[in-house]
């Protein structure tokens, strides 16, 4: 029997509300899948835009600009001393003084111990060793008079960058109402300016904010990773590769496989506990060094490499290996010759998701003492060494106010390595993934 | 058709051979009572199957018969598969293929496959071709290389197509001629034996038909079996056939007789197209 007119039954009322219906839900759907979107980049913005006004400031710093006369009476002996001793009484001759004549000949003004002291404390400590390494790459200074861009106070620092206000009573901040005169005076003869704070980068951490930086951290980040690597790639891929394409699949590998899922699961404070158990309490290797920090990481990362490796394995076409094994590879040569080169794409992407992962983790490298002090930048993986995270966490956890941008700061030079590590892992895809 | 393969059989006067004493010249390759186990699935059931010498052997057979399984036990790639079992004895030159001094890469190397979809590798169509001379060290200089890879293309068929562009990706080209690449790279390694798994049935009828050209013209250097589910197929390349039903092998012989005058009723019903 055939319908006279096929239109209607589609053209009638309850069919009409159906359609309707489906094509509402459609854009229901559609539209709470767009404000998820919105909200997490509003929330991800939120964060940058945060970090970044807060810590693009401890990329700038303040310096004073000072008239040094290298006063011969302070150096007395050190131009007729033989050469090798030459170097030791400079270095440690009273480099506060010039300093301090300095500040004193533009305000003679003042006078008094205490007074004296609030006025070269407008002065970071750090500025003695730029005098000192100024003078050691030219001795014949000593004697003349040079002038200097020396690195301020931190207080003075937060002064001029707006985050301290006049408003609050003296007793309140850390500047006193004549250093605040003083500071105005300095501005006013233009002897303040605000420059690129390259120690920031360059140097190790102090307790003094001005004089604090990430290098060390960065340094520090860069062993653990190295020592990480090193391990987590060579057993993570030839675990991967075992179970893969070698092991029986048995109760046995059923049992492995669970718990490598199981591994990647745990949490990374157990690792901590784990390396300081093994690596310091039995092996008693250096505390708060990279070598430890880096073998503990990689017993954290490991289990991610080995899933990802696992995974990016799978995906290669088995009829790539049966033409191999069709020609009489060995196993191992189709390992070698075709799945590894193949899933090594996938399996790049997966190690440098686990080391940027790694880079970012804190809570097992506090178990093993990189939470340490360390102003100096380490030379080798069993030096002291503290990591950018955790330097984050000190630099949160030390009162002066300073340090609130410099741990923003670091926030930022952490997140610029994630996204470029991110985009690495990326590239490295693009660049070596195959059609088949 | 197979006058050839009888002439020689009365020609020759082989010595008593340990393993299989009725031993033929013609027979390259010898099933006797295989069996094939899929964990509890019986696959195959006690086959008994010759491949010969200088001739085109067809399997042919509906989904499911275990043609491609037997064919697979040719050259052992059902090892590789996990609780697959095979019973029975299979010989290569009076050598059984599962035996201890057989090694499994190099019976690999002596009976080539072909498979059902072209699976050249990522590589550049050279790469490709010297790939089995390369692992089997068949090549010591450069120049070999160079002449086994023309040899083999030229063979197959595809040197004209693919000479100006060697170091092109295998996988650019197209269906066809990426199944005559992985034919020239399974002949690459002079094998004696070529399988060939349903080659043609990811393919237009103009490839097939280039592809059945080259088995025709393949056929005489190397011992060929192909499974196919292409009966004319069958009848044009081939110069035996053997035909499967549910694991069993119901009846072999010259091809021009299987196709004629079977003498088994399911036969004709397949290859009448009653089933398949």
């Amino acid at each position: 029997m055939i319908d006279p007119n096929p239109g209607a039954r589609w053209a009638s009322r309850e069919m009409q509300d159906h359609l309707r219906r489906r094509h509402r839900a459609e854009r229901r759907f559609r539209r709470a899948g767009a404000i998820a979107i919105g909200l997490a980049l509003v929330g991800l913005a939120t964060l940058l835009a945060s970090i970044a006004a807060n810590g693009w400031s401890a990329f700038r710093t303040t310096e004073i600009r000072l008239d040094v006369a290298f006063d011969p009476a302070l150096f007395e002996g050190a131009a007729d001393a033989p050469p090798g001793e030459r170097e030791a009484m400079l270095a440690g001759a009273d480099y506060a003084a010039l300093v301090r004549n300095a500040l004193r000949a533009l305000f003679p003004a003042v006078e008094g111990h205490q007074e004296v002291r609030q006025l070269t404390a407008l002065v970071s400590a750090g500025a003695r060793e730029q005098l000192r390494d100024a003078l050691a790459a030219d001795p014949s200074l000593i004697g003349a008079t040079r002038t200097f861009w020396l690195t301020a106070d931190d207080e003075v620092d937060l002064y001029q960058k707006g985050r301290i206000s006049r408003e609050v009573a003296e007793s309140d901040r850390g500047l006193s109402d004549a250093q605040l005169a003083w500071i105005d005076a300095l501005d006013a003869s233009g002897r303040m300016r605000s420059a690129f704070a390259t120690g920031f980068l360059t140097s190790g951490d102090s307790r003094e904010p001005e004089r604090a930086g990430i290098w060390g951290a960065v340094v520090g980040s860069f062993l653990t990773l190295v020592v990480t690597l090193s391990l987590v790639f060579p057993l993570g891929v030839s675990a991967a590769v075992y179970l893969e394409e070698f092991a029986r699949k048995n109760r046995l590998t059923d049992l492995i496989e669970v718990n490598i899922n199981n591994l990647a699961a745990v949490p990374s404070i157990v690792f901590g506990l784990l390396g300081l158990a093994v690596f310091l309490g039995f092996f008693e290797l250096p505390r708060s060094a990279p070598l430890v920090g880096g073998l503990t990481l990689a017993l954290m990362t490991l289990p991610t490499v080995i899933i990802t490796g696992r995974v990016a394995i799978q995906a290669v076409p088995p009829s790539i290996r049966e033409a191999a094994r069709g020609l009489g590879a060995s196993p191992l040569q189709v390992v070698l010759h075709h799945v590894l080169p193949l899933a090594m794409p996938g399996i790049l992407t997966g190690t440098i998701i686990g080391m940027a992962r790694a880079l970012g983790e804190t809570a097992p490298l506090l178990m093993i003492g990189m939470v340490a002090f360390v102003v100096d930048v380490p030379h080798g993986i069993r030096d002291a060494a503290t990591a950018l995270p955790v330097q984050i966490f000190l630099w949160a956890d030390s009162p002066e106010r300073a340090f609130v941008e410099k741990t923003s700061g670091a926030i930022l030079v952490l997140l610029g390595f994630l996204v470029a590590m991110n985009g690495t892992a990326i590239w490295l895809r693009r660049r070596f993934e195959k059609r088949w | 058709m197979a006058e050839p393969s009888v002439v020689r059989e009365i020609a020759s006067e082989q010595p008593e051979e340990r393993h299989a004493p009725q031993s033929n010249p013609a027979v390259k390759m010898r099933a006797r009572g295989v069996n094939v186990y899929y964990g509890d699935n019986h696959a195959l059931q006690d086959v008994s199957l010759d491949i010969t010498r200088d001739e085109v052997t067809a399997l042919i057979g509906p989904s499911g018969c275990g043609k491609s399984t037997l064919l697979r036990c040719f050259n052992r790639m059902n090892d590789a598969i996990p609780g697959a079992r095979v019973t029975g004895e299979i010989l290569l030159d009076d050598q059984p293929i599962h035996g201890g001094d057989m090694d499994v890469e190099q019976l690999r190397a002596r009976v080539g496959m072909v498979f059902q979809k072209a699976n050249p590798f990522p590589k550049a169509i050279f790469d490709n071709v010297a790939y089995g001379p390369r692992i089997h060290g068949l090549a010591r200089k450069r120049s070999d290389l160079d002449e086994i890879v023309e040899r083999s293309l030229t063979r197959a068929g595809l040197w004209d197509e693919v000479k100006d562009r060697l170091e092109e990706p295998g996988n650019a080209l197209s269906g066809g001629q990426q199944q005559r690449l992985c034919i020239a790279r399974a002949i690459a390694v002079d094998p004696e034996v070529v399988l060939m798994d349903e080659p043609c049935s990811a393919l237009d009828p103009i490839a097939t038909a280039r592809i059945e050209e080259l088995i025709y013209e393949l056929r005489g250097q190397y011992a060929i079996a192909i499974v196919t589910h292409n009966m004319q197929q069958a009848a044009r390349v081939s110069q035996r056939t053997a035909f499967f039903h549910l694991g069993l092998l119901i009846e072999q012989g010259p091809t021009e007789e299987i196709f004629t005058n079977p003498r088994e009723q399911r036969t004709s019903d397949y290859i009448t197209g009653r089933y398949g």
